[in-house]
Formats: structure tokens, sequence, C-alpha cells
């Protein structure tokens, strides 16, 4: 299992460790649901070292972008930042990513248990391109801090770029303890406002230390990915492997704004597969939220007057809402607000409410 | 060290004998794989219905926490005579006494003998927990 730099860290702050992805990552440090609402009243703290990090290099970085992602990496404007998927011929995802438009060339954020074969496609695609694609994971650190207080937690140790104009979905360089030209996005998988930060891997541990020191006053948490996955869900938000993935079909996923099939765009992999796909929609991806005990699992079935008609891709008890909470896959006509379905556990039926999502939005900065 | 009264399974039930009955739980390694130490992350106890006949092994409820769904399964043999409802309302009972007020159900065992070679004793199962850490 693979190591983050960060990773004896977690240890020493007494993480539940498991394995995510080929990583050795903090499932939670104390409870997940007090994790949750730290990140929505004040900050947490994430070691997000396990995702992939690439830089795509070479006069036609952005062309071999172009020709594996779905959405349309020429008309980022540079230092903004796009979600994509990166799809097979047939229009399947094989995985979900960020892609950062940089001066010169291009910087991608992938899921770390695709990491490996998302290098390989993309290189396997790069023929006849005069583009590179280095893999820079080991090589780096990647920390976030998400929550309302983010802003002022990393402006105490950061220099040489003003944050409070840094928009959502935007990034920067600036001097973050003492480490010049430190890429700085206000992304994040949470809902809440924060930032993502890259950084020199022999420094992930320093740095992760001077922002504890600056937000210990201000309430910040360490938050394992227990608490970032049911965030990411209360956000809305997908996660490869759950609302996404090679046997689902992304038109029902509700991520159209990170397919661009327009004309300019011009011809992809995955593309014609798309549009296939457009045609072949059954399903819609919708919360559900459940007032009985039982915890929405992926792979739950949902009925209605004793027929299927839809599948749980993710759940867990919604720290926020303090219900349970779902996203799902529900049948064409049943996927409207407020529809009564019955999850199916185990053979046990619990009633549950179809919601439009995200159960959970906040007020972004401008 | 944990209550040597009692016989233990591979995972992690406890079986104890109580008159002429057994009373059946978790062990406080179950508790603590759930939830961490967070008794306030176990959601949902799913006990069977008093009377049901249970070969041992089977699983005959479930308990839930914030991130996993745990089976639970019958260390013995034997016919439901009683559950506690206090746990199904109290989950945190389970995190605070596993050994006593947190006994999940009481049955009535189809052999008396906690002599299964699949039982474990206390240090039995203490060697068990440790082997499969590693």
């Amino acid at each position: 299992m693979k190591e983050t730099p960060l990773h004896d860290v977690h240890v020493r702050l007494g993480a539940r460790m498991v394995e995510f992805g080929g990583w050795h990552m903090p499932l939670q440090y104390g409870s997940i649901l007090d994790e949750g609402r730290a990140v929505r009243t004040t900050c947490g703290l994430f070691d997000l070292s396990h995702m992939g990090r690439f830089e795509v290099q070479g006069r036609d970085a952005v062309a071999l972008v172009d020709r594996v992602c779905t959405n349309h990496c020429a008309k980022i404007p540079v230092g903004s930042i796009r979600y994509s998927l990166l799809c097979r011929d047939d229009g399947h995802p094989i995985d979900d990513l960020l892609i950062y438009r940089d001066e010169v060339g291009v910087y991608l954020v992938v899921n770390a248990s695709n990491s490996e074969r998302d290098l390989d496609w993309i290189r396997t695609h790069a023929r006849g391109l005069a583009a590179e694609v280095l893999d820079t994971t080991a090589a780096t650190a990647m920390l976030a801090l998400q929550g309302p207080r983010s802003q002022e937690i990393l402006a105490a140790v950061t220099r040489a770029i003003d944050l409070g104009t840094l928009r959502y979905y935007r990034f920067g360089f600036g001097t973050v303890a003492g480490l010049a030209r430190t890429r700085i996005s206000r992304t994040g998988y949470t809902g809440e406002d924060g930032f993502e930060l890259y950084l020199p891997a022999a420094e992930g541990t320093r740095v992760w230390n001077e922002l504890t020191k600056a937000g210990a006053a201000l309430g910040l948490t360490p938050i394992g990915l227990g608490a970032r996955d049911v965030l990411r869900l209360e956000a809305g938000m997908a996660l490869y492997g759950h609302e996404l993935s090679e046997e689902l079909n992304p038109r029902e996923a509700g991520v159209e704004f990170a397919l661009a099939l327009t004309p300019e765009k011009g011809d992809f992999v995955g593309r014609a597969g798309l549009e296939a796909l457009d045609k072949k929609r059954g399903a819609r991806l919708v919360g559900i939220t459940t007032e009985g005990p039982r915890v929405p699992r992926q792979g739950h079935e949902l009925y209605r007057d004793g027929a299927r008609v839809g599948q749980v891709a993710s759940g867990g008890v919604s720290p926020t809402l303090g219900i349970n909470i779902g996203s799902a896959f529900v049948r064409l006509g049943l996927d409207v607000e407020g529809a009564e379905l019955e999850l199916d556990v185990r053979g046990k039926r619990q009633p549950c409410r179809v919601r439009e999502l995200p159960f959970y939005s906040r007020t972004r900065k401008k | 060290m944990r209550p040597n009264d009692r016989k233990y399974t591979k995972t992690h039930e406890w079986v104890k004998l109580s008159g002429d009955e057994v009373l059946i739980g978790i062990t406080d390694f179950a508790v603590q794989e759930l939830c961490s130490g967070n008794e306030g992350d176990l959601v949902y106890c799913d006990l069977p219905e008093p009377g049901r006949s249970i070969e041992a092994g089977e699983t005959f409820g479930e308990i839930e926490s914030v991130k996993a769904v745990a089976d639970l399964n019958a260390p013995v043999a034997g016919t439901v005579t009683e559950i506690n409802v206090n746990v199904e309302e109290h989950l945190e009972v389970l995190s605070r006494d596993p050994w006593n007020q947190g006994w999940l159900i009481k049955m009535q065992p189809r052999t008396k003998a906690l002599d299964a070679p699949e039982l474990l004793d206390a240090a039995a199962y203490e060697a068990f927990i440790t082997a499969s850490k590693h």
C-alpha cells in the first residue's frame, strides 16, 4: 500500500487508517459526523496526496487534453479550472477529473484508484502530438482547507496572492509557509468554500503543521475520507465508482456541465458514444432521503408498487441534515421531487423520498 | 483481558450461559471496528423476533454505523426468547458496556454446553485478534 507524505501525521493523530485506491489513508480521526459538522461550521484540513496529479507539457498539451477529455480545454481561460470526464470510445467514463489551464501546459487532478490507468490512456492517445504527460503524484503533496474559515486560516500563512479575489474554480500561485509559487485553487469536494494546495512532497508535513497552528484558535480540524465522502454527497458531487463508472450511463448522472458537445470542441474520444448514450437514458441521478433508521448504501434497490425502479449509488448519514441520505438512479417519470419510493435493505423495505440534488448548498463567494 | 465467563467467535460475537438460556452480544473489538470509539456513529441495530429458530453461524441481525454494516452471527443454535430492546433504542450501551448491559439476544440453546470447537475462550480470542491485525 502506498503512503502519502503525511502518513505519519495521521498515525500520530490516532486516525483510523484504511486502504483507499491503493493508499493507506485516514478514514476518520474522531467521529465522522463531528468532522462533517466542523467543515460546515469552521474549517477542515485534508490530506489529498493520494489523488493523481499530472502535468501535460509540450506545444500540443491543450490539444491532447481536448482529445481525451469531455470538457473543452482550449476554451478554459488561463487560471481557471473545469470539471471533466475521461471516456472510453463508447462514452462510458474511465474517470472524472479537474483540468487546470496553466499559462503553459495543463495540470490534471484525477482519482487515486484510476491514476495509473488514466496515465496510460492519455499517453496512448498522444500519438502524433507534441505533448507528454508527467506523473507528479509521488513528488508532490496535496492538502485542502474546506469550510467558512478557510480563507482566514490560509491567509495567515500565505503571501504574494490575494485570496479574497481568487474566485471559485480559479487558481493562482502564491507563497505558502514560505514556499514561493505554490499552486492554490479555490476548489473542493465538500460544497464549502475552500482551497486546495499543491506542494513539494517533502514540505507537506511542515505546511500541514503550520496550517494546524494558524487554524487552532479558529477550530481547524483534520478530516478523514469518511466525512469527505458524505460532505460531497450532501453537495451532490459525483464520486467515481458510485455515480460514475464504466457500467453506468453518464448522461443519467447529472454531469452535463462536464460535456462540451459543441461544434467548436470537435471530435474527441467518446464523443459519438456520449451522443448515443443520450438516447439510452432511462433514469436520472437524484437524491433520496429516508426518515427510517437504515442508511441507504450503494447497490440497494428502490421499489414502487412492487416494481424495481432504481438503485442507490451512494448513501450516508448527513451530518448537516441529521437524516439518512443517498443518491440514486431513479427511473424517468419517478425522478421527481417528493416521489415516494421504498428502499430495499436485504429484503426489508423502508420508505424514502426523492429529492433534487444537492442536499446542501452554500452561497458561493463571487 | 476480556471476561472469562463466556466464549467468543471469530466474527466477534460472545455467548454466555445464563441459567437455562444463553445471552449473545458483540465484543468491544466489534464495536470499535464499527465506530472507532465514537458511540454516536452507531446508527441502527436490527434484532430478530422472539420465537425465531437460528442455526449456529446463521446471521440473526445487523448492526450499522455511519460507515458500515456488520452481520450479527449466532455462536450457537437455538430459539430466540428475548431481545434487548434497550439496545435498539440506546446503541451507546454497546460502546459503554458490551459485556453486560449490551447483550443483544437471549436464546434457548439447542445444546447446553458451549464446547463447539469453533468457539474461543478469552485468551484464544485475544490471540485471534492480535494475529488478524498483522
